[in-house]
C-alpha cells in the first residue's frame, strides 16, 4: 500500500523530487527578484491607475509561480483544475460586482 | 475508527488523487472566497472614499518587505521539508520544517512590532477606514499564519510519530499542510502591494 | 485550522472489535449514521423551537397590544410586561425565528441529517471520507446553536435586526447581535467542514460500478449543495468578521459618515457603506436558499421514483439543471437589493440572471411531475408529502418571478408577499420533503415503520394549514403591507382592508402546531413499537436498501457494487417490478 502512491503520483519518485527541488530554487530566486520589482515600481511613483495595474500584474505573476511550482499545480489532476477554475469564476463577481453595482447609482438631477 | 476508509493514502485510479489532497484543495478554495470577500470590501470602500491615504502614510514598507521575503523563504523551506520526506530523510525534514516554523514566528514578531508601533502613534482600526481594513486583512492573515504554524508544529513534533508506521501517509499530510502554508504566502503576496504600496 | 486531527495509531487492527463506551458510541461518534441522527434530532428540535417563536409572534400580529394569556406572564417584564409584547422582543422573535429555521433547523436536518445518514449508504461506502471531521462539524453546529440560544438571556436579548442583520442597525444593536455573529462563525465552520466531507466522499468513495451517471438524484443534489456551501459561506464569514470589528473595535466598515442615532451624531470614523454588508450577506444568502431546496428536491425525486414504480423522467436533464442552477445561484444575489438605489444597468443584469435561473428550477419540477405520468402510484405517507411538495413548490417558485423583476419588486419588496413566497418554498416545500424523507428512511435507520394513519393525519393537517397561513400573505403583500411591522400593519390606512388576514394566518399557525403532535408522537413511539421490517420495505433499487436496517458500523457486510442505474423499476422482461442496483444479472 505504501508504494502504490509512488507509482500513481507523478512527483513521488525520488528523481522527480530532485527536479521539483531545483524548480523550487528557481522560483525562489524569481520571487525575490519580483519582490524587488514590486518595491521598485513603488519608487517610480507612477500615475495611480498604472501603479495599480503594474502592482497587481507583478503580484499575479508571483502568485502564479507559487501556485504552479510550490503548490505543484503544473502537475496536478484535472479534478483539482476544475475546482480551482470554478472558484476563480466565482471569485470575480464577488470581487467586482458589489463595487460596480454601488457605482451604478440612480442619478438624481 | 476501525474500518478502513479507502483512498486515504493510495490514490483512487480514476481521479488519480487521495482523499486528503482533494480535501485540502477544497478548503483552500473556500479560503480564496473568504479573502476574496475582504478584498471586495477593500475595493468597495476605497472606490467609494473621497480620499484614501497612501500606504506609506501609516505603514512601514521596509518591515513589510522583510516579512514578504521571510514568508517566501518559508514557502521554499516547506517544499524542501516535504521533499526530504519523499526521500525518506527524516532529519532534513525536521530541519526544514523547523526553519519554516521559525520563519512564521519571525513574521509574527515583525507584525507585533508593526502593530504596537501603530498603537503607540494612536493609529487604531477605529481611526479610519484604511486602518480598519489594514488591521482586519493583516489580522485575519496573521491568524492564518498562527494556524499554519500550529499545524506545522504538530507535524514537526508529536504528529511525526506517524512517519514510523506509515511514512507515505505522513508525507501526504506534510504536503497538504504545505499547500495551506503556500496559500498563506500567496495571500500575503497580494496583501503587501495592495495595502503598503498603493 | 487543521484538516485532520491525527491519531497516534493509524489503521491499527487492534481497534477492530473493540467495544466503544457510551460516550464514544453515542455522543462523540465518528459514524456517519450516528452523526446524521444527531444532526436530524438537533435540527428537528430547533425547527420546533423556531416554530414556537413564530407562534408567539403571531399573537402580536393577530391581536396587537393584547396581553397573551398564561404564557405572556411567564416571559417576564423584560419581554412581555403585563403579558404584552415589547417591540424589542417582537424583533428578537422575528430575527431569531428566521436565523434558527434556516441555519439551525432546515439545513442541518436536510444536509447534516439526511446527507450524512443516506449519502454514504447510497454510494456503497463504509462511512464519510473524513469521519473525525464529520464529528467536528456536528459539534461546531451544536456550539453555534448553543451560542444562539444563550443569546436570548444576555442583557438586551438576542439579535433583533432581522435574520439579515442589515447595517447600520445591526452595527449599533444590543450585545445579542455580537452573540449572533459568533454563533454564525461556528455554524459556518460546521458547514465548511461538512461540505468538504460530502464532496470528497461523493468523488472518492463510490462503490465499483457506480459512475456519476448511475448516482441517485439525491446524491447529485447533496453534491451540488456542498459546493454552494463551500464557496458561498466564506463571504458571510468575512462579513461577520467585519461586523464584529465594527461592534467591538469601533471600525466603520458598514457605518457611513455623519450617522445620527437618536439625535446624536455617532463618534465613529465613518467612511463605511451599509450596502457592503448587504452585498456580502446576500452573496451567501442567495445560494443559501438553493441549499434549502436542493436536498429537498433530492428527497422528493427518490420518493417519487420508488412510489411510482418507474424511472425518473428526464434524469439527465434534471442533473444538468442542478449543476446549472448551482452555478447561476452565485450571480443573482442583488435581486434582494433592487431598491437600494441601484441603477438600471445592474438591475437589468441581476434581473436577467434571476429570470434565467428559474429555467432549471422549472425543468426539475416539471420532470418530477411528468415522472408521475403512467406510474403505479403507492400513496404512502412519504409519497403524500412528496406529492404535496410539487404544487407547493410550484406556487413558491412562480410567486418568486414578480420579485425577480426589478419593476414589480419596487412594489413587492419587503412586503408580506415576499414572506408568502419564501415560506411556500421552504415550509410546504422543503419541510414537506424533509417529512417525506423521515417517513421514507425511518425504516432504514430503525428497522421499524412509522404508523401510516398518524402519518396521514400529519400530512393532511399540515397541508391544509400551511396554505391557510401563507396564502393570505400574498393578498396582504399586494395590498402593500410591509413585513416586520410590530403591529402587523394596524396603523396604516392601506392595510386596513386586509388586516383580518393576520388573524387567519395566526390561527392557521396554531392549528398547524396541533397537527405536528401526531408526528412527534409517531416518531418516538415507532422507534420502539413500530412494525418491524426487513432491509428493503419499499422494494427500492438504490444501494442503501442493500444494507441491514439499521446498518451496522461499516454499513455493508461485503462492499457492494453497482450493476445498473438507480431507477430500474418495471424493467420489461424482469421478474419483479424493481431491479436493485446491487444485484448482478437479471432481476
Amino acid at each position: 500500500m505504501s508504494e502504490s502512491h509512488d507509482h500513481k503520483d507523478a512527483h513521488a519518485g525520488h528523481a522527480d523530487v530532485d527536479h521539483h527541488v531545483r524548480a523550487a530554487y528557481y522560483v525562489f530566486g524569481s520571487l525575490l527578484l519580483l519582490t524587488g520589482f514590486t518595491v521598485g515600481a513603488y519608487f517610480l511613483h507612477l500615475p495611480h491607475k498604472l501603479a495599480i495595474t503594474l502592482a497587481l500584474l507583478i503580484a499575479t505573476v508571483k502568485g502564479s509561480l507559487v501556485a504552479a511550482w510550490f503548490m505543484h499545480l503544473v502537475s496536478e489532476r484535472t479534478l483539482i483544475y476544475w475546482v480551482l477554475g470554478l472558484t476563480a469564476l466565482l471569485f470575480l463577481p464577488l470581487l467586482l460586482l458589489p463595487t460596480v453595482t454601488v457605482l451604478d447609482r440612480v442619478m438624481l438631477h | 475508527m476501525s474500518m478502513e476508509i479507502p483512498y486515504t493514502v493510495e490514490v483512487r485510479p480514476d481521479t488519480g488523487l487521495n482523499n486528503g489532497k482533494i480535501g485540502i484543495w477544497l478548503f483552500l478554495a473556500s479560503e480564496v472566497m473568504l479573502f476574496g470577500a475582504l478584498f471586495a470590501s477593500y475595493v468597495m470602500l476605497r472606490v467609494g472614499a473621497h480620499e484614501w491615504p497612501a500606504g506609506a502614510t501609516y505603514l512601514n514598507i521596509p518591515l513589510a518587505t522583510l516579512n514578504t521575503v521571510i514568508l517566501i523563504s518559508s514557502s521554499v523551506t516547506m517544499v524542501l521539508a516535504w521533499a526530504s520526506l519523499v526521500k525518506r530523510d527524516f532529519a532534513r525534514f525536521r530541519l526544514f520544517m523547523g526553519i519554516t516554523i521559525l520563519c512564521g514566528l519571525g513574521f509574527l514578531v515583525i507584525k507585533y512590532f508593526e502593530y504596537t508601533a501603530k498603537f503607540h502613534h494612536g493609529y487604531f482600526p477605529a481611526t479610519n477606514t484604511f486602518l480598519a481594513i489594514y488591521f482586519t486583512l493583516t489580522g485575519l492573515h496573521g491568524l492564518h499564519v498562527v494556524g499554519g504554524m500550529a499545524v506545522n508544529s504538530y507535524l514537526w513534533g508529536p504528529g511525526s510519530a506517524l512517519y514510523k508506521s506509515d511514512p507515505v501517509h505522513f508525507t501526504n499530510r506534510v504536503e497538504n499542510a504545505g499547500l495551506f502554508w503556500h496559500l498563506v504566502d500567496l495571500v500575503w503576496i497580494f496583501l503587501f502591494p495592495i495595502l503598503y504600496l498603493l | 485550522m487543521s484538516l485532520e486531527t491525527p491519531v497516534a495509531h493509524h489503521g491499527a487492527a487492534h481497534e477492530e472489535h473493540h467495544e466503544l463506551g457510551f460516550w464514544r458510541k453515542y455522543v462523540f461518534s465518528v459514524d456517519h449514521k450516528t452523526i446524521g441522527i444527531q444532526y436530524a434530532i438537533t435540527g428537528l428540535l430547533f425547527l420546533l423551537f423556531g416554530f414556537c417563536l413564530m407562534m408567539l409572534l403571531r399573537w402580536q400580529l393577530a391581536y396587537p397590544g393584547a396581553p397573551l394569556p398564561l404564557i405572556g406572564r411567564l416571559l417576564g417584564d423584560a419581554r412581555m410586561p403585563g403579558g404584552t409584547m415589547l417591540p424589542e422582543f417582537y424583533n428578537e422573535l422575528g430575527a431569531m425565528h428566521g436565523t434558527i429555521m434556516v441555519f439551525m433547523g432546515v439545513v442541518p436536518l436536510a444536509v447534516g441529517g439526511f446527507g450524512n445518514f443516506v449519502l454514504p449508504l447510497q454510494i456503497g461506502a463504509p462511512d464519510m471520507a473524513f469521519p473525525r471531521i464529520n464529528m467536528a462539524s456536528y459539534w461546531s453546529y451544536f456550539l453555534g446553536g448553543s451560542v444562539m440560544l444563550l443569546s436570548f438571556f444576555v442583557p438586551g436579548g438576542a439579535a433583533q435586526s432581522g435574520w439579515t442583520s442589515y447595517a447600520p442597525l445591526s452595527d449599533i444593536a444590543t450585545s445579542g447581535q455580537t452573540w449572533w455573529l459568533f454563533g454564525m462563525v461556528f455554524l459556518i465552520t460546521s458547514s465548511l467542514l461538512g461540505s468538504i466531507n460530502f464532496i470528497v466522499t461523493t468523488i472518492q468513495l463510490r462503490a465499483p460500478g457506480l459512475s456519476f451517471w448511475r448516482l441517485p438524484f439525491f446524491v447529485w443534489a447533496q453534491f451540488v449543495t456542498a459546493f454552494l456551501l463551500l464557496l458561498a459561506f466564506p463571504p458571510l464569514e468575512g462579513a461577520a468578521v467585519l461586523q464584529l470589528m465594527d461592534r467591538l473595535a469601533k471600525t466603520s466598515f458598514f457605518l457611513p459618515s455623519g450617522l445620527v442615532v437618536s439625535g446624536q451624531v455617532l463618534e465613529i470614523s465613518g467612511g463605511g457603506n451599509p450596502l457592503l454588508w448587504q452585498h456580502l450577506f446576500w452573496f451567501l444568502a442567495h445560494p443559501e436558499v438553493y441549499v434549502l431546496i436542493l436536498p429537498a428536491m433530492g428527497i422528493v425525486a427518490e420518493v417519487i421514483a420508488i412510489n411510482t414504480r418507474k424511472p425518473l423522467w428526464g434524469y439527465r436533464s434534471m442533473v444538468y439543471s442542478l449543476i446549472f442552477l448551482g452555478f447561476m445561484s452565485f450571480i443573482v444575489w442583488a435581486h434582494h437589493m433592487f431598491i437600494t438605489g441601484m441603477g438600471t444597468t445592474m438591475a437589468a443584469f441581476f434581473q436577467t440572471t434571476t429570470m434565467i435561473i428559474s429555467i432549471p428550477s422549472v425543468v426539475i419540477l416539471s420532470a418530477l411531475f411528468i415522472s408521475l405520468y403512467g406510474g403505479s402510484i403507492r400513496f404512502t405517507t412519504p409519497m403524500l408529502f412528496a406529492l404535496g411538495f410539487l404544487p407547493m413548490f410550484g406556487i413558491g417558485g412562480l410567486t418568486g418571478l414578480p420579485l425577480g423583476l426589478s419593476a414589480a419588486d419596487i412594489h413587492l419588496h419587503d412586503t408580506y408577499y415576499v414572506i408568502g413566497h419564501f415560506h411556500y418554498v421552504v415550509a410546504p416545500g422543503t419541510i414537506f420533503a424533509l417529512f417525506a424523507g423521515i417517513y421514507h428512511w425511518f425504516p432504514k435507520a430503525t428497522g421499524r415503520l412509522m404508523n401510516e394513519t398518524l402519518g396521514r393525519i400529519h400530512f393532511w393537517g399540515s397541508f391544509v394549514f400551511m396554505n391557510v397561513i401563507f396564502m393570505p400573505m400574498f393578498i396582504m403583500g399586494l395590498a402593500g403591507v410591509s413585513r416586520r411591522l410590530y403591529d402587523g400593519g394596524a396603523t396604516y390606512a392601506h392595510a386596513q382592508p386586509v388586516l383580518q388576514w393576520n388573524v387567519v394566518s395566526s390561527w392557521g399557525a396554531w392549528a398547524l402546531a396541533l397537527f405536528q403532535i401526531p408526528f412527534i408522537f409517531n416518531f418516538f413511539w415507532s422507534m420502539f413499537r413500530g412494525k418491524k421490517t426487513d432491509q428493503n420495505p419499499w422494494h427500492a433499487t438504490t444501494l442503501e436498501w442493500a444494507a441491514p436496517s439499521p446498518p451496522p458500523h461499516g454499513n455493508f457486510a461485503t462492499p457492494p457494487a453497482a450493476h445498473r442505474g438507480p431507477y430500474e423499476y418495471s424493467v420489461p422482461g424482469a421478474n419483479r417490478d424493481y431491479s436493485p442496483q446491487w444485484e448482478a444479472g437479471k432481476a
